[in-house]
């Protein structure tokens, strides 16, 4: 199993992770107690998945430049 | 009336001008006239003096134009003109009195024609492609899902609310406008300042560094697009760290940051959807996986009872295990004490045998037949010693007959002889070589009298000496303080100043002997 704690994974690892389980014990080749531990991690992994794909928000903002071009902030995008 | 009319020829009474004078009206007219003029035609011959400016010639079918630009101006071009070039040169047009001559002084000069401007990118696309950078190798691959994406493009126009909208479909995320010009002369400046900027943010800050950039535009002539034709845009995109997707003008129009780009998208509509993925399909996708999971665990353990179930029913009852161990128990059981009785017959017997051969006259026996064996060796004892003792003793005898006396006093006599006969011929010797020797000597020393300075001095020399110093010329006679003679008979002391000389007693030949 990969040594990067669920939390910290991306999208794409979680994602990769997941399906990499889910082989794993469709396989069926496992031990009772590993099949277990598998699960468990499956499940982990599925919440990560589920929790990043909920942060999905959309937030739009034009950035504000001054007369050198260099960016002081953000704005509400016009016409958006 | 005739006659008193002269037909008046024609122009007698314009004003008459001095050169100088209509070479001045010529250039007020033609400088008010042509003070701002847009022309367009093909470069013609182009010189470039060490001065810095610029001499040209404009040309179309029919006439040539002469064109200067002036240092200050040529320096700011973006492109160099070149021969064969079509451009719209803008400017005025000033004269030059002092050779009959006019010019156009440009003060901007720009490529025109889509000909033209081709003609340079590809030139620009050579280049940048022997660099390199086109290669695939650069190109990185895209996040797969972007927390945050930058776009740079017009804040406002269909191009910024086309990506917004696809994204908004696709999955939602925080997106961040640089605003710039997307054509006309600060187009490329403000694109690759852009693509810097988002480069300089740091990821996480009040400012979030996106993950991906979009660099896009709508579509538009080739003129209108040719910012993003630009080698600082295509520059600024090579250098960008973070991933980009260019998406300028329609699938057909193809700029040159699209060649430097990461990911080439034909609408910025398909820039949105290469950056992000489609949220309800990976929502499916994470639902699947997981029924997959709940089912393959279920079914893990559903197999694995069975198999419980399947084996338990096979197994035999515990009795039936134990009914033939019990009866082989019981058989051995019965058979052990007729086997000890047996065992303990058996080695009874036995002792019995051995016992039977171990009596005292079987020790008897042995002591006798000792006994009778160290009585026939007793009596050969003595016999065998006085042997030895005989033996020896003839031994010694027949030696002592062998050591006689008379024998060692002949040898010392022998050699008593020897030795007197060497001693008389020693002394023999000795005293002939202490002669001979002598003799040697006498000679030697009658020699050294008839060499020597005293036999001189009896035929009548004398020898002159100033203490031990020998005085021999005349020189050294009159410095010396005080003289001695010496004659055969002795020496004589001279002193400078004194009539009388004393005579000193010369040493007795005898005592000079004494010195050999």
């Amino acid at each position: 199993m990969s040594e990067t704690p669920v939390e910290d994974m991306t999208f794409e690892q979680a994602m990769s992770e997941l399906e990499r389980v889910v082989g794993q014990l469709e396989r069926g080749d496992v031990a009772l107690d590993q099949s277990i531990a598998l699960y468990e991690r499956g499940a982990l992994l599925k919440k990560r998945c589920e929790a990043k794909l909920k942060e999905a928000e959309e937030k739009v903002a034009a950035i504000t430049l001054d007369a050198t071009g260099t960016p002081t902030g953000t704005a509400p995008l016009d016409g958006a | 009336m005739s006659d008193l009319i002269d037909d008046p020829r024609m122009g007698a009474n314009d004003p008459e001008f001095s050169v100088t004078e209509i070479s001045g009206a010529i250039k007020r007219v033609v400088e008010g006239e042509f003070s701002n003029v847009r022309i367009r035609g093909e470069v013609g011959r182009v010189s470039f003096p060490r001065s810095g400016h610029v001499y040209l010639d404009l040309k179309d079918d029919k006439s040539v134009l002469s064109a200067v630009i002036w240092k200050g101006v040529a320096s700011r071009l973006s492109v160099p003109p070149e021969e064969g070039m079509e451009v719209v040169a803008s400017g005025r047009i000033t004269t030059f009195g002092g050779q009959s001559k006019y010019q156009l002084v440009i003060d901007d000069i720009k490529p025109a024609g889509v000909g033209a401007l081709m003609a340079m990118l590809e030139k620009r696309k050579a280049a940048l492609a022997a660099e390199g950078l086109f290669d695939a190798s650069r190109k990185r691959p895209l996040p797969y899902l972007p927390e945050v994406i930058g776009v740079v493009t017009s804040p406002s126009g269909a191009v910024i609310r086309d990506i917004l909208h696809r994204l908004r479909d696709r999955f939602p995320r925080r997106v961040l406008v640089w605003p710039v010009a997307v054509q006309g002369d600060k187009c490329a400046p403000e694109v690759a300042r852009a693509i810097a900027g988002f480069n300089e943010m740091t990821p996480g800050g009040a400012l979030p560094r996106p993950d991906v950039l979009i660099v896009a535009r709508g579509g538009g002539s080739l003129e209108d697009l040719w910012g993003f034709n630009e080698e600082v845009v295509a520059r600024a995109a090579v250098a960008s760290d973070i991933p980009l997707i260019s998406a300028v003008g329609h699938e057909t129009d193809t700029t040159l940051i699209d060649f430097v780009s990461d990911k080439r998208a034909p609408t910025p509509t398909a820039a949105a959807e290469l950056a992000v993925p489609v949220r309800h399909e990976i929502l499916a996708w994470v639902d699947q996986q997981g029924a997959r999971l709940s089912h393959a665990l279920s079914q893990s353990l559903g197999q694995r009872s069975q198999r419980v179930r399947d084996l338990s029913r096979a197994m035999p009852r515990v009795e039936a295990l134990l009914d033939s161990p019990r009866q082989c128990l019981d058989v051995w059981g019965d058979r052990l004490p007729a086997a000890l009785r047996h065992l303990v017959l058996r080695r009874k017997t036995f002792l019995v045998e051995r016992v039977g051969t171990l009596r005292p006259s079987f020790l008897r026996t042995r002591i006798e037949s000792e006994t009778r064996r160290l009585g026939s060796l007793g009596p050969r004892l003595a016999p065998a010693l006085s042997r030895g003792v005989g033996q020896d003793r003839n031994r010694f005898e027949t030696l002592n007959t062998r050591l006689r006396a008379d024998v060692l006093e002949r040898d010392i006599q022998q050699k008593k002889r020897a030795f007197s006969d060497v001693a008389r011929r020693f002394s023999q010797i000795a005293t002939s070589e202490v002669a001979a020797r002598r003799e040697r000597l006498d000679a030697l020393d009658r020699l050294r009298e008839t060499l020597g300075y005293k036999k001189t001095l009896r035929r009548g020399y004398a020898v002159v000496r100033e203490g031990d110093q020998l005085i021999t010329t005349k020189s050294d006679a009159s410095k010396a303080a005080h003289l001695e003679i010496e004659f055969k008979d002795g020496r004589m002391l001279l002193t400078r100043g004194a009539t009388a000389a004393k005579a000193k007693k010369s040493p007795s030949t005898d005592d000079q002997g004494t010195l050999f």
